[in-house]
């Protein structure tokens, strides 16, 4: 495959593996977190952990939509479509995310809500288009990456005069997101789990570009290297952090120059600062209230805001307490050290949103990553 | 049931199907013979009984049931007609059996094109005659609009398996070697593509294929070093591994780089976020066979049209937690899993 394969290549690969092998100190441990599913998702994939030293250690981040939304939403969601009027769209993977009480909207669809799985914007407008007498709402979810196809989709609703649609909007933010973990006084002062280097993400930086993490390097003192979501990217992204880590620099460098620049997308960015403003706070499973870390339509689009529209308001529910997504989605505790992974929380029956969609980081382990564990936990 | 006297044709180029071709009135009486039987034309539906009675040869007969509920009906390679007999001959096959007779049962959906339903059928009788097997028995019902999709098919298939063969999923045994007959993912990525919100253009059709020709050389070859066969359709080769890694009681090691995958399945599947381990396949066995009779097995499979591209992809070996593990291309490993929830919807 053209374009992929070489991005896959083994023998890179192992030339790569060899650099990070004779760079590493074998004094002391690197822990970096990769902040995206996709990009925990290759190193699952493709097995990269068995390429890296065994002090090389890779923590799974929130960089999955699905698994931060919490289950507010989902139940808010539902309530929606309890209205015989609505008309769901949604992407495939939420359509299983648990809500406070284990229900989801494949179980309302069940039970006879109508909810569609999109897989793109345009299908909620081609929805619209056909129905004019539904209210056909969009369950719009996700990084950087995917709110200016949002702010199309509203655009092109207000060009056609289409009065049915709106936006049920869960948009949030990757630096406030990784901000908030290095804020963490577990983190900062109790030394929890220390991570040496962020792996950055690939898809929300070609919209936001090098320059918003560049704060955070500096005000934390933590190497940021964005990369791309192949695996070879992966690995080089692991060598330069290494190497930073090593001369104790701590800056924002680009493994993935070929899609991101330092200022992004000017015209996506500006799409999206037309149509969305900040939340004050929003709901992050696994880390609670962060400030500054969610969008919502600014009140001139209020009519294509399903929270204005139909005045449902933001639930508050407290997630299940023996689930550890908290501290996974921190880095400070792995997927098999919860109490529930593998037992009664799998991903047919999942209750944290980490084993909800295949990015999530637990069930990233469950699908690949089991018997690395099992031999883990034989040596522990 | 006689249809004499009954004048009026059906309408095969602009009529539909109404709930009074479900009624057990003349309409539907003449749907099936001026439909059904024209399709599938044999001397045991010529005798319109409410059964089919065929003489019994000595040894093990093996018997299947499977249900078709495939959107869209028509789909690149295929209908779900011709899925449909394929579809539980293998079935029949993959026990080693000869299919000798298959039944249909037609559930249908007011207002179905009379036009789609004969395409329909009559691919499903190309598909038996050419497979040397006879529909004798079959079943229409007619449901009202928005009850089914279209039309949905059962199949139930008979056959005889010869002397000396119990092929079954709890006889993989460590050591033996896992062979594919082809490339993976094309019947579920040709389907895909033509589904209404997902629609993309692409060179690959379906693979749907009535295997028991190939399965006849490769008894031939490895006789009773075949422990196992079983074609893996829904859930694709990580499920049909999984099951027989439990039915078994071991573990499979898989070389991913020996997997045949298309460039333009493995391409969409990259698109699309699958894998296509995952993917349906309609027309593709895999075979659990003793390493010493492995190699000939292989070679007769490569001799045969529907397994020119047959490949060697692992083994079993030990293994209490019963993984099925994979040798990444990359260099690393990891589990290959059931896939859990739906990869997309209904593909056969």
């Amino acid at each position: 495959m053209k374009y992929a394969d070489e991005f896959r290549d083994k023998a890179i690969a192992q030339g790569i593996a060899h650099a990070i092998g004779a760079e590493v100190s074998s004094q002391r441990a690197y822990r970096f977190m990769e902040f995206c599913g996709g990009h925990t998702h290759a190193i699952s994939r493709y097995g990269l952990e068995d390429l890296l030293p065994a002090n090389v250690r890779m923590i799974h981040g929130p960089g999955c939509p699905v698994c931060v939304l919490p289950a507010s939403r989902i139940d808010m969601a539902i309530r929606l479509v309890d209205r015989p009027e609505v008309t769901l769209c949604v992407y495939g993977d939420l359509m299983r995310a648990p809500g406070s009480q284990g229900q989801s909207l494949l179980r309302a669809k069940a039970l006879g809500a109508d909810i569609r799985m999109v897989y793109s914007t345009l299908d909620a407008i081609r929805l619209a288009e056909q129905a004019p007498s539904r209210e056909v709402v969009f369950f719009a979810i996700g990084f950087e990456t995917t709110t200016p196809p949002t702010a199309v989709m509203i655009r092109i609703a207000e060009k056609k005069r289409l009065k049915g649609l709106s936006v049920f909007c869960n948009h949030v933010l990757t630096p406030s997101a990784m901000h908030s973990i290095l804020e963490n006084p577990k983190i900062r002062d109790t030394g929890g789990v220390p991570i040496d280097g962020f792996i950055g993400p690939a898809h929300v930086s070609t919209i936001i570009g090098t320059q918003p993490y560049e704060p955070l390097a500096e005000q934390f003192g933590k190497p940021i290297v964005i990369a791309g979501f192949e695996p070879l990217d992966v690995m080089q992204a692991i060598l330069m952090l290494v190497r930073q880590v090593n001369e104790d620099r701590y800056q924002v460098e680009n493994q993935y120059s070929r899609a991101v620049t330092r200022e992004g997308n000017r015209r996506a960015k500006d799409e999206v600062s037309q149509i969305f403003e900040l939340r004050e706070q929003f709901e992050w499973r696994g880390l609670g209230l962060v400030p500054n870390s969610g969008m919502k339509l600014k009140p001139a689009y209020a009519q294509f805001d399903a929270e204005a529209r139909f005045a449902i308001h933001d639930l508050r529910v407290a997630d299940n307490p023996a689930c550890e997504c908290c501290a996974i989605l921190r880095g400070a505790k792995r997927p098999v050290e919860c109490k529930l992974f593998g037992t009664v929380c799998t991903p047919e029956t999942p209750i944290g949103s980490c084993m909800v969609s295949s990015e999530g980081a637990c069930a990233a382990y469950w699908t690949y990553g089991r018997v690395r564990d099992e031999q883990l936990r034989r040596t522990s | 049931m006689s249809v004499k006297g009954y004048q009026r044709k059906l309408d095969l180029e602009n009529g539909r199907v109404d709930l009074s071709h479900g009624s057990g009135g003349r309409a539907m009486a003449q749907l099936i013979s001026g439909l059904f039987h024209q399709a599938f034309g044999n001397e045991w539906l010529a005798r319109c009984n409410d059964q089919s009675a065929f003489d019994v040869a000595a040894g093990r007969m093996v018997m299947t049931t499977d249900g078709y509920v495939v959107s869209p009906l028509f789909f690149p390679g295929g209908n779900i007609g011709s899925l449909a007999v394929h579809g539980t001959i293998n079935d029949v096959a993959m026990s080693g059996a000869r299919p000798l007779y298959l039944s249909a049962s037609f559930i249908i959906e007011e207002g179905l094109p009379f036009s789609d339903l004969k395409a329909i059928a009559d691919s499903m009788g190309a598909a038996a005659r050419s497979a040397g097997v006879y529909i004798i028995a079959g079943d229409t019902k007619v449901v009202e609009r928005g009850k089914a999709d279209g039309l949905f098919i059962s199949t139930t298939g008979i056959g005889i398996v010869a002397d000396g063969l119990d092929l079954s999923a709890d006889k993989a045994m460590v050591g033996d070697r896992v062979l594919v007959s082809g490339s993976l993912g094309d019947h579920g990525v040709a389907v895909m593509s033509k589904r209404e919100n997902v629609a993309f253009q692409t060179e690959v059709v379906s693979d749907s294929a009535a295997l028991h020709k190939l399965v006849a050389v490769m008894v031939a070859a490895g006789g009773s070093g075949i422990r196992v066969m079983r074609d893996p359709t829904r859930g694709g080769l990580a499920a049909t591994l999984n099951e027989i890694a439990h039915q078994s009681e071991l573990g499979f090691r898989l070389q991913e780089a020996s997997i045949p995958v298309k460039p333009a399945v493995a391409a969409t599947c990259e698109l699309l976020g699958l894998d296509p381990i995952h993917v349906a396949n309609e027309g593709k066995l895999v075979a659990i066979v003793a390493p010493d009779f492995a190699d000939a097995v292989l070679a007769a499979m490569k001799a045969h049209p529907l397994g020119s591209d047959a490949a060697d992809i692992g083994e079993a070996v030990a293994d209490n937690r019963k993984f099925v593990q994979m040798a990444t291309s990359f260099g690393g490993r990891r589990i290959v899993d059931w896939l859990w929830g739906e990869q997309l919807p209904r593909i056969c």
